[in-house]
């Protein structure tokens, strides 16, 4: 099957099938995102990760929140919610405790998901509740024009920290390990393989599992922030990541200045037992006798 | 002996329960597994009866960090299949309006309990009022109907809870009961029924062979049937308003088409939602309309003003919601006038008033206690001079 894509002001580009189509909406293409926004990259990584699960793509379910990250769920040929700002990973608590046999991923942005939605990102990760949660970080609000979060650096400039933001940012990996998680990674949009490979690990994590994805945004952050092109920012991926899986999760605050690094890795991976074993549990000794248990009456 | 029959009901027969109990006692018959919620006063014993109840036939009561979480989890365990419950009070209802929202637009069955207490903001979370009954309606932003059962009894609190979960799932809607302190912390006399004696509405499932050759969202149809998750219909399920694909559009013609079949999946099955009751109307020259717990002061207020020669009725509003305007015409176009009891200062008077064919007047009273007999009856002496 020969396709038509048309980017906005280029030529025609004629594509053969790729192998990847039957994950993929392809007749909402092209997407919404900029040029150079590397949401594509993680759009195409979950799906890398998906094809390549051992667990069948009708049991995957994508749910994502509002913003330009939260589009990712519309583009997928999954069973996909798009829900309300902030509120994916409660979305996701609901549908995973009644079907534990599901792999679900939530998938926002870092104003969704640590700054409406930092709430729901602890009390998941203080569950340990059986999901994954992938963060695309461009580190502003990218969709409403460019707005400081809970996540833009110290000093860095938007249409709302003119002046340079004088709010403190979360360091979200730090926060998400200290709540409890049982996964949790941070990689640059530079980091494809690595990505896939955090992924793939995430689907085979029973328990929370939570992946920070930092990500260019040219138009909103990078053209204030010393970014202004979107290979200026992915330079700065390449020349100032340290991968270091052991990092102190205490000293890996995201601060954007060139001269700064970027502590990327899968920093934390370990077992606690996930809320859905422990609910599990629960109904095994709480049940009466001679009562049929189940849904349907 | 177990006290339970083999779903995990109470066994049929007579019990002294508190409404609260009653309500998730409905919700196990009903066929409800899912509870997520946050305490509240007055409706905690709710939640604590969830907790206790739902593990023992198969069900889960989740305790979530706050009323906004609650509601956007229901939607997700509804989309898993089951059938869901929260209940809140004042305070956490506000909170729940944005994910009430997202349920109206995804259609997803919820039954949510306002166990309705006095004043604005924290109030007084332990006495009574009914000031939520336009939040009811009008709450989420956008064009939604809505569907409320009022109870004024344990027993009816019981069976309206059983209603609310068979109209979620035939409308494909968050349903309301809105109760009230009184009727909530309330021990009575409640007759579990048989099994056959009820009847108990299962969902309409999608099947992911019937999308070869039809959209997921046939807007031509008032009920549709759910897509649910990990069954391989692969739907995209979305807040933004959405075409009969399901992908977001900004079309209006698309918006005309999804906000009228939101509406009118409501508005065009009324008269099959209306439940109401009549008192004294034969003759009335003036009726009281209420609803809840002030409809027990109300008919107590009628009973006083007959023995003092004004010949009253009672109208008593079992769906507020939709609004049963042809109920409110039909009693109005024979009396004189309509005096509205309820515990606020003027909710559900406005849409009587709005309906009206006679003046209608409130009898109102400050949240904190039941309504008393005599405001009422000094109202009807007030509109019937002797």
């Amino acid at each position: 099957m020969t396709q038509s894509l048309l980017p906005i002001g280029g030529p025609e580009i004629k594509t053969e099938s790729h192998q990847w189509d039957p994950l993929i909406r392809s007749e909402r293409y092209p997407n919404i995102w900029c040029p150079g926004c590397g949401i594509g990259i993680v759009l195409s990584s979950y799906i890398n990760a998906v094809n390549k699960s051992s667990i069948p793509s009708e049991k995957h379910v994508c749910i994502s929140g509002i913003g330009c990250t939260g589009r990712i769920a519309g583009y997928l040929n999954l069973d996909s919610y798009h829900t309300t700002h902030g509120r994916g990973i409660a979305f996701a608590t609901g549908m995973s405790v009644i079907r534990p046999d599901l792999e679900i991923t939530v998938v926002a942005g870092d104003g969704d998901i640590s700054t409406i939605g930092g709430n729901h990102l602890i009390h998941a990760a203080r569950r340990n509740t059986d999901l994954n949660v992938i963060m695309v970080n461009n580190l502003n609000y990218g969709m409403t024009g460019g707005q400081h979060g809970a996540t833009t650096p110290l000093g860095a400039k938007t249409h709302t920290s003119p002046y340079g933001n004088v709010e403190s940012p979360f360091n979200v990996p730090y926060l998400v390990s200290a709540s409890g998680a049982s996964f949790v990674a941070r990689w640059t949009t530079i980091h494809v393989r690595q990505l896939f490979r955090a992924i793939r690990r995430m689907m085979e994590i029973e328990g929370f599992a939570f992946l920070e994805v930092v990500s260019p945004c040219p138009p909103t952050f990078g053209e204030f922030n010393n970014y202004p092109e979107a290979l200026d920012m992915m330079k700065y991926f390449r020349d100032q990541s340290v991968v270091d899986d052991n990092a102190d999760l205490r000293d890996i605050t995201i601060t954007a200045r060139p001269e700064d690094p970027i502590v990327v890795g899968n920093f934390v991976d370990r077992r606690r037992p996930s809320y859905q074993e422990l609910l599990g549990r629960l109904l095994e000794k709480s049940s009466i006798q001679n009562v049929r248990r189940g849904a349907n009456p | 002996m177990s006290q339970y029959v083999e779903d995990g009901s109470l066994i049929p027969g007579d019990y002294f329960l508190m409404g609260n109990f009653a309500c998730i006692e409905a919700a196990i018959m009903a066929g409800c597994r899912f509870y997520a919620g946050y305490p509240i006063t007055p409706s905690s014993e709710i939640f604590e009866r969830a907790s206790t109840r739902f593990p023992q036939v198969g069900g889960y009561a989740v305790e979530m960090e706050d009323e906004i979480g609650s509601v956007a989890a229901l939607i997700g365990a509804s989309y898993a299949g089951a059938k869901v419950m929260t209940a809140t009070s004042g305070p956490g209802f506000s909170l729940m309006m944005e994910n009430i929202g997202l349920a109206y637009m995804m259609e997803a069955p919820l039954v949510i309990v306002n166990v309705q207490r006095a004043g604005p903001s924290t109030g007084i979370a332990t006495l009574v009022g009914q000031g939520d009954m336009m939040q009811a309606k009008w709450g989420t932003h956008g064009d939604v109907e809505t569907i409320v059962y009022c109870p004024n009894s344990v027993q009816e609190f019981f069976d309206l809870t059983i209603q609310a979960f068979n109209s979620a799932e035939k409308f494909r809607t968050p349903v309301y009961v809105m109760a009230d302190q009184v009727i909530a912390m309330m021990w009575e006399r409640l007759r579990i029924p048989r099994r056959e004696e009820i009847e108990i509405k299962q969902r309409a499932v999608l099947d992911s062979k019937a999308l070869a050759t039809q959209p997921p969202f046939d807007y031509s149809k008032d009920f549709l049937p759910m897509p649910i998750a990990g069954m391989g219909c692969r739907v995209n399920i979305d807040s933004l308003t959405h075409d009969s694909r399901g992908y977001p559009s900004t079309e209006h013609y698309v918006s005309e088409i999804l906000t009228r079949h939101l509406v009118g999946k409501i508005i065009d099955h009324a008269r099959e939602i209306w439940k109401w009751e009549e008192f004294f109307l034969e003759d009335a020259e003036v009726v009281v309309v209420s609803y809840g717990c002030s409809s027990r002061s109300a008919l107590r207020a009628v009973k006083i003003a007959r023995s003092r020669g004004i010949k009253a009725g009672l109208l008593r509003l079992i769906t507020p919601w939709p609004f049963p305007d042809e109920i409110i015409e039909r009693v109005s176009s024979r009396v004189n006038t309509l005096v509205v009891a309820e515990i606020n200062y003027g909710q559900l008077v406005h849409p009587i008033r709005e309906h009206s064919r006679c003046p209608v007047v409130g009898a109102n009273w400050a949240p904190g206690t039941l309504i008393e007999p005599s405001a009422i009856v000094d109202a009807l002496q007030v509109v019937v001079p002797s």
